[in-house]
């Protein structure tokens, strides 16, 4: 739980200009409030239930689970939520939120667009304009999110400056925040940003957690593991911060090593970052010595970001959660590899988490459960993968 | 003379001020001393020397591209240090560091405020450090003798301006309306009430930024105002101009302070 300057241990806080300052201190109050009120609480269980589709099932992976013939893996099934993506909790729990702030409008980044579409939904939903800010590189790479969002209502703005990734996509959405702050609800897209997002979006995405909790318990399985994969970190935080505290289960975040930690290109910012301020927050971040962001790489355009949320390094710094990294080519392996023996497609994000199993199986026995955060499905990825590996003739 | 003595000089003798801000290495240091110099010659008082963050949250596209064309050409804190050092044996105007946050934290920020000051700053300006995070850096500031400059936005509640006055030295940062920094049409009676009930807080000079591009915009602003700040329309000069065309910029706005604010 972070304190009232929005710390996590020594990270977090709010690094923002003034003009920004008393809509996150209103952002905060409203928050508090509304966290403890049963309506509001009520309000956002319907939604999860009837419209995004919660509880996801808790899989079990038989097939996936002979290929490795040690400990038993679930797979935590965010895919199958309603626009194919966890980011639909955080998405209509903080449209609510605003909503009941009386703002009009939503702003929001996005990388590999499921975010962006989340918001577009929710936007759609509850008759709130909605403005996604989505680098250059990333729409090109994303176009079928960047239809769907049109198709939604949703204005797609793309963003040149800089790398033209998500990272200049939330410096744009913070500058349009600031130039409309009085009637825009800025809706961040992962635990990351000034507080109080880090704590509201874990809250939101907490349910993946206490979900899975109660399907183990439901299942008699003997939980060992959870894996997830960690890009700003909002599935990671989701399904870990449930088992914080407990220390028989042990938490796995998996980065993006893109081309591999020592090319340069990737994207593990607590693997191979140092503590910086980045949109907002201090936490880990990829610098270089003079403290200017080096721009991140990763196959997956929802885990290409340079910073990570402040709460995950202080898991990383507490020894809470052990965090790690595979590349591009381990990623494309375990996205093959799922969709192969299980009949599933996962999101390169998801792919991430999966590859991890190929080290972490081995060390496992059998009576022991895994589980891994299939954060999203991969439809948006198979045009991507499709060129990596020459599929589309 | 440090940032509050200039400033108060001036309004002691009715005059408004003029504040300029520059890019650091943007295109090169060489430019960027003759800038400064050519502002002091021109009639500023105070000149802002930015050093460039690669993702600047607080500035439009114009000061954004001076920074990342600053990046490309090799800018460094060290160069901006000795720059500012050798401004400070060739000009007498009082200047101040820009920077993000992140660009202080990684130099270290005891050895920033000593060495800046050291150099010769009297003033730090950051824009993404609200006065919740300001702990972090006031001690060090005040340790080295130099003002970090605090921030009023018109969305600033009448608690916070309190607030904000109490911890406030040199002068306050307005800013002229919610937005990045660039210049744009402003209507600057509006942020008259906001000006209003500052004054009625503190005694510090009061400096509006953000929108200002020419004699015009300055003379508007500076009715609410004891100081102006331009830097969008600087640093385009720069970009897409001369060194004579910033020179003339800076002049027009000190003549239109000087002599035809009153009769506008």
């Amino acid at each position: 739980m972070s304190d009232n300057n929005g710390r996590f241990g020594s990270y977090g806080g709010r690094f923002v200009p003034e003009t920004v300052m008393p809509a996150l201190l209103e952002l905060e109050d409203s928050y508090r409030k509304l966290k403890d009120d049963g309506e509001f609480q009520s309000e956002v269980a319907f939604y999860f239930r009837e419209y995004a589709g919660r509880p996801t099932k808790l899989y079990y992976a038989a097939n996936l689970t002979r290929h490795y013939g040690r400990g038993d893996i679930y797979l935590k099934r965010e895919d199958l939520l309603h626009t194919g993506a966890h980011k639909i909790n955080n998405a209509l729990g903080q449209a609510l939120l605003a909503r009941r702030m009386g703002k009009q409008r939503i702003v929001a980044e996005t990388g590999a667009g499921q975010h962006g579409v989340a918001c577009a939904t929710v936007a759609a939903l509850f008759g709130l304009k909605c403005c996604v800010f989505m680098g250059a590189e990333d729409m090109e790479r994303q176009a079928l999110n960047v239809f769907r969002m049109r198709l939604l209502g949703t204005e797609v703005v793309p963003v040149t400056s800089g790398s033209g990734t998500l990272k200049d996509a939330t410096s744009e959405a913070i500058r349009y925040w600031v130039t409309h702050i009085q009637d825009t609800h800025y809706i961040i897209g992962s635990v990351v940003g000034p507080h109080p997002y880090p704590m509201l979006v874990r809250d939101f995405q907490a349910v993946i957690g206490q979900e899975v909790e109660r399907q183990i318990a439901d299942a008699g399985a003997n939980l060992k593991y959870v894996i997830a994969c960690v890009g700003g970190g909002s599935n990671a935080m989701g399904i870990f911060y449930q088992f914080r505290d407990n220390r028989s289960v042990t938490k796995i975040g998996v980065e993006a090593a893109g081309k591999g930690l020592a090319t340069g290109e990737h994207a593990a910012s607590l693997t191979n970052g140092r503590p910086g301020v980045l949109h907002g927050s201090l936490s880990y971040l990829r610098q270089d010595n003079e403290g200017q962001v080096i721009p991140a790489y990763s196959i997956s355009a929802g885990l290409d970001y340079p910073g990570v949320g402040p709460e995950h390094s202080y898991f990383k710094d507490t020894g809470r959660v052990i965090y790690t990294a595979v590349t591009d080519e381990q990623a494309l392996a375990a996205f093959e590899r799922l969709a192969r023996l299980e009949g599933i497609i996962p999101a390169l994000e998801s792919s991430h988490a999966l590859a991890y199993l190929e080290q972490l199986m081995p060390e496992t026995t059998s009576g022991q459960a895994v589980v891994v955060c299939l954060s999203g499905r991969g439809d948006k990825d198979v045009q991507m993968v499709a060129n990596v590996l020459g599929g589309l003739e | 003379m440090n940032i509050a003595e200039k400033l108060g000089s001036l309004k002691a003798s009715g005059r408004k001020g003029l504040i300029i801000y520059v890019t650091a290495g943007c295109p090169d240091y060489s430019t960027t001393l003759q800038a400064v110099k050519a502002a002091a010659e021109a009639g500023a008082d105070l000149v802002e020397i930015g050093l460039p963050f690669s993702d600047p949250m607080a500035d439009g596209p114009v000061i954004q591209q001076a920074a990342t064309q600053a990046l490309a050409a090799g800018a460094t804190v060290g160069k901006a240090l000795e720059l500012i050092t050798l401004l400070q044996q060739q000009t007498s105007i009082p200047l101040a560091v820009m920077t993000y946050y992140n660009i202080v934290l990684q130099f270290g920020i005891e050895r920033f405020a000593e060495s800046f000051a050291g150099a010769g700053i009297s003033g730090l300006i950051i824009p993404d450090l609200p006065i919740e995070e300001a702990a972090a850096v006031e001690p060090a500031c005040r340790q080295a003798g130099i003002d970090l400059i605090k921030f009023i936005a018109p969305t600033t509640t009448p608690e916070r301006i309190k607030t904000i006055c109490r911890q406030a030295s040199g002068f306050l940062y307005c800013i002229s309306s919610t937005g990045v920094t660039g210049v744009r049409q402003t209507d600057y009676n509006q942020i008259a009430p906001l000006l209003a009930a500052v004054r009625r807080e503190t005694d510090l000079p009061l400096a509006i930024g953000f929108g200002i591009g020419g004699p015009e915009a300055a003379c508007q602003a500076a009715k609410h105002a004891d100081a102006v700040i331009v830097g969008s329309a600087v640093m385009d000069r720069l970009l897409h101009g001369s060194l004579a065309n910033v020179q003339e910029l800076i002049y027009s706005i000190r003549q239109a302070l000087d002599k035809e604010c009153d009769r506008q």
